[in-house]
């Protein structure tokens, strides 16, 4: 009984900015229930368009994992777009120089590589590096409020354009081949590529871009699971998100809960790196998320912090983001940026609901600090 | 390396200040209510959509700008509504804006000047690149005036402080973060403004890219305050003018990458926030919903 | 002058205000005494408007009046100062004391006649004060100087005060009660509330005396003494005096040399506080609320910055002055909080995952590694919901779903489960049901039985002087006596408790 009610307020969430958005669509002269039929329809076919939305979905299943564990313990993080990208670039570069590629850059020297690793080492190396890189990325704005109060989501938000101005200086000028017009950098080595689904899944083309990395995904969530309602340390996160004062009340360093919070966070949203650069570019190429960092944040609040909540709500997002090429193609007035838009009405109207369910007060460390 | 320092830098800075002053003072209206305003940034992509679409079928920047005002008051209601009816997180409402001013210009541009996110490029005589900037400078002592001359300042400062003193005092708690909002929308939509018919002639996607940030982290710098928030702006439009001028000059032979120059405002902001937190500045009862208790 | 008829108000469960009646004589000074949580604030905030009534009206002069919000009440000639002031710190006197009534347009503040009529009314009241001054740097007895201009600006002719007098010295008492015969001289009104009642029956010429949200008494103060109204006051259903063995104290457990903890803004700290608390006994602290108890359990529990904390703690001959909470966990020191949902309780989180709070990150709720052995946990805590009758009895619900009782037991009991050596316990039965309150002392008195050392704080004056073996009075943070709660009656340490001396009548 108590699951239906926690159900209905995400239910509810998603019909109003679905009622909106179609006000929205029907303003700019096009009809809401052709386009959201288009958008849901392309996305349920049997291959290709579940084949897409899964694909599409890993990357949001990874930093909305992201935002609920941070979300957990009472931080926002903003953050996972550029976590995600200097992980990527840091997986890309761990499967570079372990990989055996030769890097001629801008230079036109080229540089060698450190090894070339066969795939069972290589490929957990490069995830390892993914998690790590991100990891730190995220534990650094933690790190800066706990020890000076900077409210993190400005910290984060300014740590992604740091983020994206790094990498790309770093593809730019050391890891693009030389002559080559796109920023990208090298292709990675062959070891460290990770399998399509439809390598041995039957019944599913190989051509399909959906990889190892979606089941990597799944397991996250039941890692995630575990961590947080399982283990100790979850449940100091936890109890530090719920109430911060009762947590230093049971001896939880609570400071030292933020910049953990924080550093699982970015960890978590490093993840996407391997799906990208391991199992789809096999190279780091730049700008390539599609705003899964911002969705995370939608899929978070919608899947209510849950690792479960957090699967459907992507998956949900994911049709939404398959269905919008179409829409986009074929539809004359709306293009795929409407998918931008009922994420934003679906975080304002959770946020808003908050208040019937008397949580507003759960995010007590976003208080601490003033922004 | 002296074609640097020129007075052409100086009117740099003040035009690439111009943006981020009068997004800051807007925040400072609605963060001394009590209301945090992490939407800033959306708040001047509305402002800078409207004003270059408007412009552009009005043939008149004046039009545009006004729609660019009404534009940032009317979402920065929804920040309110949420915010002080519903008493939604200030943060998650302010980022919920900013997420959908990523959507919204692209879609309405999409559908409007089929285009991918920007609008079509407006002819030079219509635009207004001189009078946003005597706007933002001007409403500096303007808004110093408000806030400690005037009755409305007064209640304003005091809903932010301790908003149940000025319950008691009679003063309506509510009506004043309305106010507060709105006003920041409405700044922030000059400033907006100004990036689209001001400094460029068209509005392209996220234009304002992390200036509503940037903004913040002035009015946090600036401790709320008019005159040290103006010259926060000031410092970061110093360093992005400095930035620019960098641009394709070599150190010892090397060309300075770009993405190292790109990235100092953000940097800088860091450093702000973490060195200069003021905690004990904040207007007091920032970030706390309203609510009468027992 | 003002009368109020048949006033209800009720908050969530609690009926604060049961049809409450109160008349006030004009040019008078009226007391509203009570204990805490009486409903005396409650009843004054509705006659200014801070809240409203469920059922009843207020009569102004004669009037039935329709007070909806402060600025009802203001105009109706009603001023209020209220227990924690109203004043915006980072403001000057003048801004505070005209904010919502400014004068000058709407343009601009005409700070030269503000600070002209604020100069007057100084002098006519003798409320001296500085118009520019910023309310933070001034002292307690200044602030409340600008309440008080505050009310008189708006040309206040009924003032009430709630608790006027709790955070003053006695020398700014003395001044503060000159003010009030000044008001009276001047043809004001005005009401106190307070539960001092030396200081009523100083000042006072009526008294109302409340308890548990009724009116159970009006009298004129010279026809009667303090005996009288403490009895009103305190008198309740009889509330099961604890039948006890005497106390077996063993060695000292807690030894307390010279504390004293800071906190900011003037609030009352500790101040230089030592006693000590042996194994098999228990010793009571009793006060008035906001005298210093908070944090010197606060202190004692590990929950205050090292940096706040001047002297020395020694548990079982080890210094824990500056120790952090888990360190007394470790040790063996349990703390049962005062305020349970603030400290003592993950409200969102079900019984069992509270049960281990502080406890959480060892053996026997970890299995293996970092593991959480949630079966065991879910065992453990079925036997103290069991233990100390908690209900309902489904470790699986969130602590949030239980009433205030039982969720104090289950504090309790978790505390208790750890076997400890000390416990420091505040406030146990506050909203806390009559059959959970007498079930919470027996188990108290239980533990001490088996040895344990039990620090108790309660502003219960009944619970505290039959459960404590030892009683400590503190009074602005300092312990001003130590009584034998056998020998010495209620009246006496409830005056000690409000600055009284003891052993004299009031």
């Amino acid at each position: 009984m108590k699951f239906l009610r926690e159900l209905m307020f995400p239910v509810i969430a998603v019909v109003a900015a679905f009622v909106v958005g179609g006000i929205v669509v029907w303003l700019v002269g096009d009809n809401p229930f052709q386009v959201y039929g288009l958008m849901l329809g392309s996305a349920l076919t049997w291959p290709d368009g579940i084949g897409y939305t899964l694909f599409y979905a890993t990357p949001i299943i990874f930093t909305g994992l992201a935002v609920a564990v941070a979300f957990r313990c009472g931080l926002l993080n903003i953050g996972a777009e550029g976590q995600l990208y200097v992980a990527a670039f840091a997986t890309a570069w761990v499967s570079i120089k372990l990989g055996g590629v030769v890097v001629t850059g801008m230079s036109g020297v080229p540089v060698q590589p450190w090894a070339n690793l066969p795939g069972v080492a290589l490929v957990p190396l490069a995830v390892a590096a993914a998690i790590v890189v991100g990891g730190v990325w995220g534990g650094i704005p933690g790190w800066l409020k706990a020890r000076f109060g900077a409210h993190e989501v400005i910290t984060t938000i300014m740590m992604n354009f740091i983020a994206v101005g790094l990498v790309s200086y770093f593809t730019q000028y050391h890891y693009r081949s030389q002559g080559d017009p796109i920023m990208e950098t090298a292709a990675i080595g062959q070891s460290a590529y990770i399998p399509r689904l439809g390598s041995f899944i039957p019944g599913l083309p190989e051509r399909l871009p959906v990889n190892v990395a979606f089941l990597l995904a799944i397991v996250a969530c039941a890692v995630v699971y575990v961590f947080l309602w399982r283990t100790k340390w979850g449940y100091e996160i936890r109890a530090t998100g719920a109430n911060p004062l009762a947590a230093e009340y049971g001896g939880i360093n609570v400071r030292r809960q933020i910049v953990l919070a924080m550093a699982v966070s970015g960890g978590l949203a490093g993840l996407v790196g391997v799906n990208e650069v391991l199992g789809y570019h096999h190279r780091y190429y730049d700008a390539f998320s599609d705003n899964y960092g911002f969705a995370g944040i939608a899929v978070a609040l919608l899947g209510r912090n849950h690792p479960v909540g957090v699967f459907f709500a992507a998956l949900l997002f994911a049709m939404l983001q398959r269905g919008g090429i179409p829409v986009d193609a074929f539809s004359e007035h709306v293009s795929k940026d409407l998918v931008q838009v009922l994420q934003g009405i679906v975080i304002l109207f959770v946020a808003s609901e908050a208040l019937f369910r008397g949580t507003f007060g759960r995010f007590g460390l976003l208080k601490r600090s003033k922004v | 390396m002296n074609q640097i320092f020129t007075v052409n830098l100086l009117f740099s800075s003040i035009r690439l200040a111009t943006p981020l002053i009068l997004a800051a003072l807007g925040g400072m209206f609605s963060e001394r209510s009590g209301v945090i305003n992490i939407a800033l940034e959306g708040l001047m992509l509305a402002g800078a959509f409207t004003a270059a679409s408007i412009t552009y079928y009005a043939g008149s920047p004046w039009v545009g700008l006004f729609a660019a005002i009404i534009a940032g008051a009317a979402i920065a209601m929804l920040h309110a509504v949420a915010c002080i009816r519903f008493k939604a997180d200030q943060v998650v409402s302010g980022t919920a804006i900013n997420i959908l001013l990523t959507g919204i210009p692209a879609l309405l541009s999409g559908a409007f000047f089929l285009s991918s996110g920007s609008t079509p490029q407006i002819p030079e005589g219509h635009l207004i690149p001189y009078t946003p900037v005597v706007i933002a400078f001007a409403l500096v002592p303007v808004t110093w005036y408000a806030l400690n001359r005037t009755p409305f300042g007064l209640r304003l400062r005091a809903v932010g402080e301790n908003p149940e003193a000025a319950d008691a005092a009679g003063v309506s708690v509510p009506l004043m973060r309305y106010t507060g909002v709105l006003l920041s929308g409405a700044l922030a939509g000059i400033g907006g403004a100004y990036l689209s018919i001001g400094q460029s002639s068209l509005f392209t996607r996220n234009m304002t890219s992390g200036r509503g940030f940037i903004a913040l982290a002035a009015l946090i710098f600036g401790k709320w305050r008019p005159v040290q928030t103006m010259l926060a702006c000031l410092l970061f439009g110093f360093t992005e003018a400095i930035a620019i001028q960098l641009q394709g000059v070599r150190f010892g032979g090397e060309e300075i990458p770009n993405q190292f120059i790109q990235i100092i405002p953000y940097v800088l902001t860091i450093v702000v926030l973490a060195g200069f937190i003021g905690q004990s500045r904040a207007p007091r009862a920032l970030g706390i919903p309203y609510q009468k208790e027992r | 002058m003002l009368e109020l008829r048949e006033i209800t108000k009720r908050f969530g469960d609690v009926l604060a205000n049961d049809h409450v009646n109160i008349r006030v004589e004009p040019g008078t000074i009226h007391a509203i005494v009570g204990e805490n949580g009486a409903g005396k604030s409650t009843a004054m905030r509705i006659a200014y408007g801070f809240y409203t009534a469920d059922s009843g009206e207020i009569v102004v002069e004669g009037e039935p009046r329709n007070i909806q919000t402060p600025h009802d009440a203001i105009r109706l000639g009603i001023g209020m100062v209220h227990q924690h002031f109203m004043l915006v710190d980072t403001m000057t006197v003048a801004e505070n004391i005209v904010l919502g009534a400014e004068p000058g347009s709407a343009a601009s503040i005409d700070l030269k006649k503000a600070a002209a009529e604020i100069r007057q009314l100084s002098d006519e009241f003798r409320l001296a004060v500085d118009p520019n001054a910023l309310v933070q740097d001034l002292s307690v007895g200044q602030q409340q100087r600008v309440e008080l201009l505050k009310a008189l600006y708006r040309r206040a002719r009924l003032l009430i005060l709630d608790e006027p007098t709790a955070v003053l010295t006695p020398q700014e008492v003395e001044e503060f009660f000159a003010i009030l015969r000044r008001m009276r001289e001047q043809g004001k009104t005005v009401i106190i509330i307070t539960h001092k009642l030396s200081e009523v029956l100083a000042i006072s010429d009526d008294v109302t005396v409340m308890r548990d949200g009724r009116v159970v008494g009006r009298v004129k103060t010279k026809e009667t003494n303090a005996a009288e109204l403490a009895r009103m006051m305190v008198g309740r259903d009889v509330l099961l005096r604890v039948e006890k063995p005497d106390a077996k104290p063993g060695a000292v457990v807690l030894g307390v040399k010279n504390l004293s903890v800071s906190v900011g803004e003037g609030e009352r700290g500790v101040r230089d506080v030592s006693f000590d608390v042996r194994a098999g006994e228990i010793v009571g602290i009793a006060g008035v609320e906001g005298n210093g108890q908070t944090e010197l359990i606060e202190s004692l529990a590990g929950l205050v910055p090292a940096s706040q904390v001047s002297g020395a703690v020694e548990f079982d001959g080890r210094d824990i002055t500056r120790a952090g909470a888990r360190e007394h966990y470790e040790l063996g020191i349990a703390h049962v909080p005062e305020d349970r949902h603030r400290r003592g309780l993950l409200l969102d989180f079900d019984l069992a995952e509270n049960s281990i709070l502080g406890l959480h990150y060892r053996k026997p709720a970890v299995s293996v590694g970092p593991l959480l052995d949630l079966g065991g946990i879910r065992g453990r805590a079925l036997e103290i919901i069991r233990d100390f009758d908690v209900r309902p009895a489904n470790p699986d619900l969130p602590a949030r779903a239980l009433s205030g009782g039982n969720q104090q037991k289950l504090i309790i009991g978790r505390e208790f489960e750890m076997r400890p050596k000390l416990l420091l316990v505040s406030q146990p039965t506050r909203g806390v049901d009559i059959g959970a309150i007498e079930f919470i002392h027996r188990k108290l008195v239980e533990l001490r039985d088996e040895g344990c050392a039990i620090l108790l704080v309660s502003a219960e004056l009944e619970e505290v002087t039959s459960l404590s073996d030892r009683l400590l009075v503190i009074y602005h943070g300092r312990i001003v006596g130590e009584v034998d709660p056998k020998q010495t009656s209620q009246e006496e340490i409830g005056l000690m408790m409000t600055g009284g001396k003891k052993g004299s009548d009031g």
